[in-house]
């Protein structure tokens, strides 16, 4: 047992979080919350390219650096923790990357992996549907093949970045006649091909967060496959337990975390801090354990991917657990921001530049995103405790 | 980082699950929970065989030599059976203080002593009015000659009617800071004065221990005169992550109960636990078992390997005294009206995990060590 990160661990966050303060300080891009799936710059992108932060844990022989899914966490906490704007290339290098190592053609990975290191590939997600959501497997998105070509016809939603993105990972249907889970097959596009269109959808920040894509006859060559036809389903399950693994289930909130407890260490009522009062530090006392045990969650994934093994279930409960805690984050900031909870970030005296009000709406989407809490409950209690399903 | 046992752990882990299981039935536990003493003394005498009693005792001492943490890893399993008995007292309360503060004739007089199991130790350190603090010590402790009267009642002392010693602390200073003032006092359990009486508790042996002018030579001084509240604040430290150990094994062993209670259980012509609301009601309480695992094996490998740990302990406790409530609350919705009968073996664990709560919580000092590493 040991709960230290190495020494050269150390060191590494050292470096990232001296990368981002130098960025910052030079004015680059200021923090948000939600950094990592709608803070689009693909400057920094390049930036975090250069430094061979983009496929940190791939193997060498593809341009990665082999290393650990621990170093690649404490990198995905510090840019976190800063809130830096890493959207584009965060989707590609967490999840659609390992895909393509674990499933790709020789060709693909030769292709493919470079391009996503080098900061130029951002892969939107195609996986929900109008009709599709946790029931994922229902999807009638439908990919025919003709010749060399899949013709792709059909509508997704909830697709992140749309306007960044120049490449789509589709899930589609490719065998009409068999069970709903054995027809499906994965693919990766580029998304200037004829026949696809995209429309954005507003969220509840007014944010341009997430798309509609549609298909309309879209040739998709049969190189864009991924790994075997009709074998999606098996394959994504995978590729989830990956999209669920990760930091920014807990930490794309921090800035919030960092914002409270300037605020009530400043502002004072009766001549105290708010600091003081019993009932606010009894209530980020709180919070504190909560964070910290999540963060232990997210460092056990992580142990579970160095050791060879998919989290499918550890990611499910780290996901689960953190994203209750970041909605109680939120909620908890606006409680003691008080009346001033409800100002939006462009308002005359707004606290924490909106920080917490834009993390409280935006939270609720969080228990929704990536497998709902229910649906990971699910995974826990029949793939984990083995109760019948 | 890794949280792997070694093998020497592993062994550990089985033989004492192994052991545990065999010696202490339901049966058994009820059989001690109704006896006088509450333990065995013949399995007592096997534990110590099985080098128990001196697990983490140097061999100097008597002991076997291994760590805080074997030690830990020890009380969980301990936790999973419902262990009845003054173990926790002995080792925790008394042992490892005489080893981290007595001086070199007290670890050889006492630490062979109860390293061959001969011995049990406990500790009398709340008082009437049941609060951990430096200034809710009343218990008075007076210079006289070559020694020490101490006047006062102790109470919700573990195992102090089968105790041969306790560790009292007593007022030694009427200084203006209460923690300046303390010591730990080494008192034979038949000095003449003492008078203990056995309270009627939800899971453990607890005992009001008073204390009428008992004569104490200043030998019996543990530590340092006047340091008592420094000493008791790390002697919590282990406390709380044994206490934590020990109910992560009960949280372990209620989240298996349930699930298998919801397997095998049948209404509506199925098992209850196809219906989703059982089920999240499981993956509930299976998510709080392992954030209580993470956070007391983190504490317990940070003080064993030595390390500065008090945030990681806080972390623990807050983690393990909130938990209990939400564990305990659907592992009884699951087994519906059998949970409360005595006939079937959930109460154990109701019983033994909220008084382990209630034990952690009396050390409320904690939060505030998180508090500061807000501010």
């Amino acid at each position: 047992m040991d709960f230290h990160v190495t020494k050269e661990q150390e060191e590494f966050r050292k470096q990232v979080s001296d990368f981002l303060k130098e960025e910052l300080k030079q004015g680059l891009w200021k923090p948000t919350i939600d950094a990592w799936i709608m803070a689009y710059d693909p400057a920094f992108t390049k930036r975090v390219a250069a430094k061979n932060w983009i496929g940190l844990t791939w193997p060498k022989e593809y341009g990665g650096q082999g290393r650990s899914a621990i170093d690649r966490l404490i990198l995905t906490e510090e840019m976190l923790r800063y809130g830096a704007p890493a959207a584009c290339h965060w989707f590609a290098d967490r999840q659609i990357g390992g895909s393509i190592l674990k499933y790709g053609t020789e060709q693909q990975k030769r292709e493919l992996l470079p391009q996503i290191i080098k900061g130029e590939m951002y892969v939107g997600l195609g996986m929900s549907e109008p009709e599709a959501g946790s029931d994922l497997a229902s999807l009638k998105t439908q990919a025919i093949k003709q010749g060399d070509y899949y013709i792709v016809n059909g509508q997704k939603t909830w697709t992140s970045g749309g306007t960044y993105m120049n490449y789509l990972y589709l899930l589609a249907r490719t065998d009409l006649n068999v069970p709903k889970h054995r027809g499906l097959t994965e693919f990766i596009i580029p998304k200037n091909l004829e026949g696809i269109t995209t429309r954005p959808i507003h969220d509840i920040t007014g944010n341009e967060a997430w798309n509609e894509v549609f298909f309309e006859n879209v040739k998709v060559h049969k190189d864009c496959l991924i790994g075997k036809e009709n074998e999606g389903w098996r394959q994504v399950m995978e590729q989830l337990a990956f999209e669920r693994s990760g930091m920014e289930r807990l930490m794309a909130n921090y800035p919030v975390i960092e914002g409270i407890t300037q605020f009530v260490r400043e502002t004072k009522f009766n001549g105290k801090t708010l600091s003081q009062d019993p009932l606010i530090r009894d209530k980020l006392v709180n919070l504190k354990v909560e964070f910290e045990i999540g963060r232990l969650f997210m460092y056990r994934v992580a142990m579970v991917i160095d050791e060879g093994r998919s989290p499918e279930w550890e990611a499910s409960m780290s996901k689960a657990y953190s994203t209750t805690f970041e909605q109680r984050l939120a909620a908890v900031a606006l409680e003691i921001l008080g009346l001033y909870g409800q100002l939006a970030p462009e308002s005359k005296w707004v606290k924490l530049d909106g920080l917490a009000y834009h993390s409280y709406l935006s939270s609720k989407g969080y228990s929704l995103q990536a497998g709902t809490t229910e649906v990971l409950k699910n995974i826990l209690a029949i793939r984990k405790l083995g109760l019948p399903a | 980082m890794n949280l792997s046992f070694t093998e020497e752990q592993e062994i550990l882990r089985k033989s004492a699950k192994d052991f545990l299981a065999s010696k202490f039935p339901k049966t058994k536990v009820k059989e001690l929970e109704e006896s006088d003493k509450g333990y065995s003394t013949e399995i007592w005498k096997e534990m110590s065989d099985l080098g128990w009693m001196g697990l983490f005792i140097p061999e100097k001492y008597g002991g076997v030599g291994m760590t805080f943490l074997d030690q830990a890893l020890l009380m969980e399993e301990m936790g999973k059976v419902c262990m009845p008995g003054p173990y926790f007292s002995t080792m925790i309360l008394g042992a490892f203080p005489i080893l981290d503060f007595g001086t070199e004739e007290q670890k050889n007089k006492y630490l062979p002593e109860i390293a061959n199991g001969r011995r049990i130790f406990t500790m009398a350190l709340t008082d009437l009015n049941g609060k951990i603090a430096a200034n809710a010590i009343d218990t008075k402790a007076t210079a006289s000659g070559n020694g020490w009267v101490i006047k006062g009642t102790k109470m919700f002392v573990s195992d102090a009617h089968v105790a041969d010693y306790l560790l009292c602390v007593a007022k030694t200073s009427d200084t203006s800071e209460p923690e300046k003032g303390l010591s730990i006092f080494i008192v034979d359990g038949k000095d003449k004065g003492i008078t203990r009486t056995l309270l009627n508790a939800m899971a453990n042996r607890l005992c009001e221990v008073k204390l009428d002018n008992v004569v104490v030579s200043k030998e019996n001084i543990l530590g340092q005169l006047n340091d008592g509240w420094g000493m008791i604040k790390q002697i919590f430290n282990r406390i709380v992550v044994a206490k934590c150990c020990e109910m992560l094994g009960m949280s372990q062993q209620m989240l298996d109960m349930t699930v298998q209670y919801a397997k095998d259980r049948k209404q509506f012509d199925r098992a209850i636990g196809s219906f989703q609301i059982i089920q999240h009601y499981c993956a509930d309480i299976f998510t709080l078992v392992e954030g209580m695992r993470l956070g007391t094996y983190q504490a317990a490998w940070k003080l064993s390997e030595g390390l500065d740990c008090m945030k990681e302990i806080a972390i623990a406790r807050s983690w393990a005294v909130e938990a209990t409530e939400r564990i305990i609350g659907p592992a009884h919705q699951v087994h519906g009206a059998m949970g409360s009968a005595i006939e079937y073996d959930l109460h154990y664990y109701t019983r033994y995990l909220k008084a382990s709560e209630l034990t952690l919580r009396s050390a409320d000092f904690y939060p505030e060590v998180l508090a500061q590493t807000i501010y």
